[in-house]
């Protein structure tokens, strides 16, 4: 390791490294925050500009935002149906618009020029936290839009087609949000770090391939994350028969 | 930047696995901004494409009624364009015999007319040569009285 170029302000690799906020007994990761906050900022400045003097015959970037929302809508509608789509919508919207900022701001914001003193910035989407936040939100989401319009029918669906699927079914409860929070942290992680350590051996060129790669799973992930989710609160909307 | 740094002595080991407190304030930071979207983006947007979308369907039907009324007002009028060209050819094709009655009646009177005077100046032409030959045979019959006469004198 001593032949390696420790002292350049780049190519270092950090992980498992926190920035810990404390509040009473309870720790946070900053940089977590720091970077969700900068991005959401930059979303919420977007959006507000995007939908400034909306017109009925769009100009500028108003197009952008309707072939946004439209894009939300399709897949919303897709999975949830005609029905009960536009309750959902802002949810699996705003599911898929914050995974795909924080992916792609994670990989396109220079965040090492901010210096902390403890861990680095980097997509939010990479910390196991955010993921498995948003994963328990959509589980909560599906039992929620499961009861509110079954009632405690929901449960019958354990049991369809036959009772013998009922072991599963219960294993599916866990491995659903277990594989979303995992799937999204996994990809994200695992690009930085295939960024980082090719940053770290070869600073120039070589790594935009892979950069490049990491924007197109970034946003494939995001695209991945939001369906799912509306796959399962689909499901747990779906009216047995 | 060490203002950063809120935590004090003793923060746990970290590691990539680490969840802690992150997880609940995230969750509820992904809600709220569920709720800003949805009033900033979601619904804003939402109703221009669907203010849209009900304009252009409005209009459509619009325009389909407009064209079937006027389908309707050209079926009409070519009815009625039919109707007026019949009338046209029943006028003038009444008027034609019309005006041939007219003439043939003028022409069979005309026609009379000059038989009649013919016949008339005929008929008188034939009494006067009457009457001349009558009063030429009385002169005649005169003269020849009066030759006898003389002669039967001498």
């Amino acid at each position: 390791m001593a032949l390696m170029p420790l002292s350049l302000p780049f190519a270092k690799l950090e992980v498992g490294h926190h920035l810990y906020w404390q509040i009473g007994d309870l720790y946070l990761h900053g940089q977590v925050f720091l970077s969700s906050w900068i991005l959401i900022a930059i979303l919420l400045a977007f959006v507000l500009v995007g939908t400034r003097g909306m017109k009925r015959d769009p100009i500028g970037l108003q197009n952008l935002m309707e072939f946004l929302w439209d894009f939300i809508r399709d897949l919303a509608r897709d999975q949830i149906g005609e029905k009960y789509y536009r309750d959902w919508l802002p949810f699996i919207g705003t599911l898929f618009l914050f995974i795909f900022v924080s992916n792609w701001g994670g990989a396109l914001i220079p965040w090492k020029i901010i210096e902390l003193p403890e861990g680095e910035l980097g997509a939010p989407t990479a910390d196991i936290n955010t993921t498995v936040a948003m994963a328990l939100l959509v589980t909560l989401a599906y039992f929620y839009a499961g009861l509110s319009r079954k009632g405690l029918r929901f449960f019958e669906l354990y049991v369809e087609p036959t009772p013998i699927m009922l072991p599963f079914k219960i294993i599916e409860e866990f491995t659903k949000p277990l594989s979303l929070s995992f799937r999204l942290f996994g990809n994200i992680l695992a690009d930085e770090l295939a960024v980082g350590v090719l940053v770290y051996l070869v600073p120039l060129i070589v790594p935009l391939p892979v950069m490049l790669l990491g924007l197109f799973t970034s946003a494939i992930q995001a695209l991945i994350f939001a369906t799912l989710a509306a796959f399962y609160i689909g499901e747990g909307l779906h009216e047995a028969h | 930047m060490t203002w950063l740094l809120l935590a004090e002595a003793g923060v746990p080991e970290g590691g990539l696995f680490d969840l802690d407190a992150t997880l609940p304030l995230m969750a509820v930071q992904v809600v709220l901004l569920t709720f800003l979207l949805n009033a900033l983006f979601f619904r804003p947007v939402g109703k221009v494409v669907e203010d849209r979308e009900g304009f252009i369907s409005t209009s459509r039907a619009d325009a389909k009624q407009k064209l079937a009324q006027v389908e309707h007002l050209e079926a009409d009028l070519a009815e009625q364009l039919k109707a007026a060209r019949q009338a046209v050819q029943s006028v003038i094709v009444d008027a034609e015999k019309e005006v041939d009655g007219l003439y043939r009646e003028a022409l069979a009177q005309a026609e009379a007319e000059a038989n009649r005077t013919k016949e008339e100046s005929r008929r008188g032409i034939e009494a006067e040569r009457e009457s001349a030959r009558a009063q030429l045979k009385g002169k005649v019959d005169q003269l020849s009285s009066t030759i006898i006469d003389r002669l039967l004198a001498a």
